[in-house]
């Protein structure tokens, strides 16, 4: 995607919305760069004003008196007092009001990362969203840390230009000039520079990409011996952010000291002008230091707005990066409803049809009925979309045809947090939160301990859960203790199970788990089902057994429905399915 | 006990380092050393520095001549405009000089710096990869990306930023001092000595202050970790609902490195205000002192008016300091946590790092355990005296349940550990001696969760064996009985696969793990068995890929399913870290631990058909 260009406009608009989110710190600021400004052009009068009034007199008339010397020290001192105050004023306010800016930006991205649906996150690689949250947002308020001083500059520039033009209007008009040759100069860079800064933005992302990903996967690397290939592939991502780094150091390496010489080129000239004036029309010396003196003050704030400018284009295209998070729509439609009641519920689909890519449907067509209160087995080889239908049914995604309703309820009118109140989930993968074990059974919600350990009972794990140093307290997820794949199953599993839902979908929640003990468990989950409608995605005869009846799917498709003895008796391809793994067992067995 | 053990795994190796230790000097001096892109030419840029400040210096200069010989304050001869005229020629021509120069340093500090921050950036990548799997999993996924992304970027800005600055600025007042020294040493002597107490309260105060910023970095990488964690863990958030509750943590991790950079700002700016403070008082007592002086005959009033200027000159680095110490430090933190990964210490290390190392020879693998038993810093022992040969070419299986110990035989075997008791040798060769390249060409480990690509199936593949071409791949698949099923997919070969897979089933994801080992063709197989059930077709298709991929070379296979114990010449039964068992399956049928499992298997799998 080409960028626009950026303008200096839009470099405003972002600061304005800075300024407006947070007008008290960049007030104070703000103040305290005025008085900065206020006492370095007093400063800068205070040096002509003790040339003329003690030095030149002293060499003059080779005497000097102790209340003259004491007056100007005194003079110097104060404002360097003066100067050092508003210093801590606008510094420590602009980076406050910057913080509270990128905080502010942060919240809102990792909301929208809560907020929008999974098909979206299917399109963002995870680095890429650490990159938006954390290098763009640092991007986007960059100049915020340097915009009260130089705006405070304006003040001293605004100061110095008006004693400049007191002084002299001729020279001061000469010396003024310094002025619009900046802004000439900056335009040209920041034009150069927006299209450099963006794809240094972009290449950032990338690299986060590349490295989360590659970390994610260290195991696989590892084991096969990859780590050469891996760091050749962020090497190249690296490499690219270099050369644009480097290329965008030149650009600057090139504004930077025009900006810096036009002071410099005003004070010769005024030296030249001032002189010939000297010379000519009897001009007062002091006058032509004191603007000498003056745009050599300025040089500073000259710089200063130089930098502010120079953040620009990095900082527009952060704001845009972000803004595009910040504008993703795609959230799933909610609506008002509510379930109320206590009793299991009804699953329906209708007409299902769901496919992660346009023309490649995963499901098609699809209709279940799940009476309260009864346990379906959905059965189907790989592939056949399974995992797909209990996203639908938990309603992590939304179909493109037909619906899934609840208690004669589309999902889709549901209040948000309604199904997740009466519904649970496991799903094939567990995943632990980098927190205790009882925070990953309750998820913050206020169960007691009690039913904590209940559900681990019945999840076959609490025996585990006990022998660990601190129990329930015990950190597991990424970075504590590492749970067998079984574990963390299990632990999903009591999870689900806390919340006593009133449907209650398994995607292979046993399957990671020893053959016994995934019979204790089917038999504990046959007891405590009872006030639960159960959608278990079944693989093994004996996960199938626990059913009431079984749905066979097939391409996407609902082939067959009914008993399991009734599908084994009538339908082929079901029989060869699940008892493949016994025809298999019976040819290796003696 | 497994849980205690499995904790203690979590402690067990070196934690992924905090912070370089020592002060901001040695931390820029090991940062230089692994960056020594940085330092190259660096002479001839701190030349051109300093001729490039030079164009500073010209004003205070100018100004002097101006005021002594133009104004003819200094000999009273009247105003000489013709000499002031040269004058000013003579300075354009050094201010287009040194703005010259100026454009040269900027081109190749930016040049180095990038170039020594890339490199910084690929090694400590590498050092992660490097690192054991269990030091790699002390850190969250998050924080140890934010150690090669933002923490090297909060460098580069530094650098590309201040960096300069901070060169120029020290140039300038090097510059300046030789310049006062020679317009007059006294007046040089007094601005040094009233500066002198802020550099030594700045030493004091170094400390706090680069503590004050790494906690800030720190903090980022908690609160990348924490969004991390609520993007991977996208769907079980969505499922649960806990939308309101993940944000609640992410904020807290916001607002803590908030708060973390605000203090560390404050102690900045409190501490470099004052050197504004110290300007002031340098400035009056330059006035003070130099009037005495002119008073007594050692200076002139142009030289004094112009020492007035220099001050100034000298004074500005001090006022660039109050925005650039600021990054300084936060630059040093962020060099610190990235150095500290690359200084982290690699548990197992490659014997072959120096060009040592033994090679292990082609063929099949002969494995030998020797009296091997293996615990976790600090723990109990999981693996107890372990001895076993395994010849070449045999089919091993190895089962037990949660905890008996087997996953730890299987990772000593591929050595993601050391054992603390006993060797273990792969034709003989002591596992420790043989060098990385060769280990991994010869051993492939195919872990439980098979991890992809965000790539295409084709590129997955290739994974185990880069230079393979279309056709080794599908020679691949079909030996494992997986053409067909790679062919239904949308788009063959070339089906993208999606982060982490997702793309794919989970059954599926197996598939392409043990077709990536096949392409890897290894000498010795291991394989800890994906234990995410699928349908029992797929089962077959998979126990049948396994036993294709097990001939002809030495496989080792935790086994969790029936038929792949079945089929596998010789089982090993490990309980509570012992082998307790060793035989054929079918000997070991009758009895043991073997028995215990095996009549499970069948019970589960074979619920609706009559026992014969």
């Amino acid at each position: 995607m080409t960028e626009r260009p950026v303008t200096l406009g839009e470099g405003a608009r972002v600061l304005a919305r800075g300024i407006r989110a947070e007008p008290g710190v960049f007030t104070l600021s703000v103040l305290g760069a005025v008085l900065f400004g206020l006492a370095t052009v007093a400063s800068a009068r205070a040096v002509g004003w003790v040339t003329d009034t003690l030095i030149a007199p002293a060499f003059r008339t080779g005497t000097v008196e102790a209340g003259a010397l004491a007056r100007a020290a005194g003079v110097l001192v104060g404002l360097g007092l003066l100067r050092a105050a508003a210093i801590v004023l606008r510094r420590l306010f602009a980076g406050v009001m910057q913080y509270r800016l990128q905080a502010r930006d942060r919240r809102a991205v990792t909301r929208q990362y809560l907020r929008l649906p999974l098909s979206w996150h299917h399109r963002h690689p995870t680095g890429e969203l650490l990159s938006n949250a954390g290098s763009d947002v640092d991007a986007t308020w960059a100049p915020i840390a340097p915009l009260p001083m130089a705006l405070g500059v304006v003040v001293t520039l605004v100061l110095a230009a008006a004693a400049m033009v007191l002084a002299d209007p001729l020279l001061g008009a000469v010396g003024l000039l310094v002025f619009p040759l900046v802004l000439v100069v900056n335009v040209a860079y920041q034009r150069r520079m927006a299209p450099l800064a963006a794809q240094a933005q972009a290449l950032r992302a990338e690299v986060a990409t590349i490295a989360h990903e590659s970390f994610d996967a260290a195991l696989v690397v590892k084991s096969l011996g990859r780590e050469a290939e891996e760091t050749a592939r962020f090497a190249a991502a690296a490499s690219r952010l270099q050369a644009v780094n480097t290329r965008a150091g030149r650009l600057r390496g090139t504004f930077d000291p025009m900006i810096e010489a036009l002071p410099t080129l005003g004070v010769l000239a005024v030296l030249l002008l001032g002189t010939w004036q000297v010379a000519t029309v009897g001009l007062d010396p002091g006058t032509v230091v004191e603007i000498a003196y003056l745009l050599t003050i300025v040089a500073f704030p000259v710089r200063a707005i130089g930098w502010l400018l120079g953040e620009m284009p990095r900082s527009v295209v952060g704001a845009r990066r972000v803004d595009r998070v910040r504008g993703a729509s795609g959230a799933m439609p909610a609506g008002a409803d509510d379930l109320p009641g206590t009793g299991p519920l009804a699953a329906r689909t209708d007409a299902l049809r769901f496919g992660y890519e346009p023309d490649v449907p995963v499901l098609s067509d699809l209709d279940l009925d799940v009476a309260p209160g009864r346990v379906l087995a959905v059965v189907g080889a790989t592939g056949a979309g399974k995992s797909t239908l209990v996203g639908l049914l938990v309603r992590l995604v939304d179909p493109d045809r037909g619906q899934v309703s609840v208690d004669g309820a589309d999902v889709r009118t549901l209040a948000p947090g309604v199904l997740p109140r009466v519904g649970a989930v496991v799903l094939q993968e567990a995943f632990l939160f980098d927190d205790s074990v009882r925070g990953n059974v309750t998820l913050g919600d206020p169960f007691g301990d009690g039913q904590v350990w209940q559900a681990l009972e019945l999840a076959q794990v609490d025996d585990v859960v006990r022998a660990l140093p601190a129990g329930l307290d015990t950190r597991i997820g990424e970075r504590g203790t590492s749970l067998s794949g079984g574990q963390r199953q299990r632990v999903a599993l009591a999870r689900a199970l806390v919340r006593r839902p009133r449907l209650l979908v398994l995607d292979d929640a046993t399957s990671a788990v020893d053959p016994e003990v995934e019979h204790r468990i089917l038999d504990a989950l046959r007891a405590a089902a009872a006030g639960t409608t159960v959608v278990v995605v079944a693989h093994r005869p004996a996960t199938i057994a626990l059913a009431d009846e079984v749905a066979f799917l097939d391409g996407g498709r609902l082939a067959d429905h009914g008993t399991h003895a009734a599908l084994l008796a009538r339908n082929a391809a079901y029989r060869d399915l699940v008892t493949a793994y016994e025809q298999e067992a019976a040819e290796v067995l003696p | 006990m497994s849980a205690r053990a499995a904790l203690a795994e979590a402690r067990a190796g070196a934690a992924v380092g905090e912070v370089g230790s020592g002060s901001a000097w040695t931390t820029v001096r090991r940062g230089l050393a692994l960056s020594p892109q940085i330092r190259a030419g660096l002479g001839v840029t701190l030349v051109l520095a300093l001729v490039a400040t030079a164009g500073r210096v010209i004003v205070p200069v100018a100004v002097q001549q101006t005021i002594d010989r133009g104004f003819g304050a200094a000999d009273d001869a009247g105003v000489d405009v013709g000499f002031v005229a040269t004058m000013v020629a003579v300075a354009l021509g050094v201010v287009l000089l040194t703005a010259g120069c100026a454009f040269a340093m900027n081109a190749r500090l930016f040049r180095a710096s990038e170039a020594g921050l890339a490199a910084l950036r690929v090694t400590a990548f590498r050092h992660v990869h490097d690192l054991s799997v269990q030091t790699q999993s002390t850190e969250r996924r998050g924080s140890l990306v934010s150690r090669v992304t933002s923490d090297v970027d909060a460098l580069s800005l530094f650098l590309q930023w201040a960096g300069v600055f901070l060169v120029v600025a020290v140039a300038q007042v090097v510059l300046a001092s030789m310049v006062m020294l020679v317009y007059s040493w006294q007046l040089t002597l007094v601005v040094w000595v009233t500066f002198a107490p802020l550099v030594l309260a700045l030493r004091v105060l170094q400390r706090r202050l680069a503590a004050a910023y790494l906690a800030v970095r720190e903090r980022v990488g908690a609160m990348l970790g924490a969004v991390s964690e609520a993007v991977v863990g996208a769907q079980v958030v969505r499922a649960y609902g806990i939308e309101a509750r993940t944000g609640d943590r992410i904020d807290a991790a916001i607002d803590a490195h908030r708060h973390a950079a605000v203090r560390a700002q404050s102690f900045a700016v409190g501490a470099f205000s004052t050197g504004e403070l110290v300007a002031g008082l340098a400035t009056a007592a330059v006035v003070v002192v130099g009037v005495l002086l002119g008073l007594a005959g050692e200076i002139t009033a142009g030289r004094l008016v112009a020492f007035l200027f220099l001050v100034t000159l000298f004074v500005q680095p001090v006022q660039l300091g109050t925005e650039m110490l600021n990054e300084m430090q936060n630059a040093i933190a962020s060099w610190r946590r990235v150095l500290g990964v690359v200084d982290t210490p690699a548990d197992v290390a490659d014997p072959g790092a120096g060009g040592g190392g033994a090679v292990l020879p082609h063929g099949p693998v002969e494995v030998e355990f020797d009296q091997v038993g293996y615990a976790y810093p600090g723990g109990p022992p999981v693996l107890h005296d372990v001895s076993v040969v395994v010849p070449a070419g045999q089919r091993v299986a190895v089962v037990g349940e949660t905890g008996s110990g087997k996953s730890t035989f299987v990772k000593l075997l591929s050595r993601l550990m050391d054992p603390t008791q006993g060797t273990v040798r792969l034709d003989g060769v002591d596992l420790r001696e043989v060098r990385f390249d060769s280990l991994r060409a010869r051993v492939v480990l195919v872990p439980q969760e098979g991890f992809l690509f965000d790539d295409t199936l084709a590129a997955n593949l290739r994974y185990g064996r880069p230079e393979a071409d279309e056709a080794e791949i599908v020679a691949a698949l079909a030996d494992l009985g997986l053409d067909d099923w790679a062919r239904s997919l949308p788009r063959g070969l070339a089906t993208r696969v999606g982060q982490r897979g997702e793309s794919l089933s989970v059954g599926e994801r197996q598939l392409v793990a043990l077709a990536r080992a096949r392409l890897a063709d290894p000498d010795l197989l291991v394989l800890d068995e994906a234990t995410s059930a699928v349908d029992p077709a797929t089962e077959v298709r998979l126990a049948r890929a396994l036993r294709r991929l097990s001939t002809g070379r030495t496989s080792v296979t935790i086994a969790h399913r029936l038929s792949t114990a079945q089929a596998a010449d010789r089982v090993l039964v490990f309980d509570a870290g012992r082998l307790v068992q060793d035989g054929p399956p079918a000997t070991l049928r009758e009895a043991g631990v073997y028995a215990r499992l095996h009549a499970a298997w069948t019970r589960g799998g074979r619920r609706d058909r009559p026992q014969p």
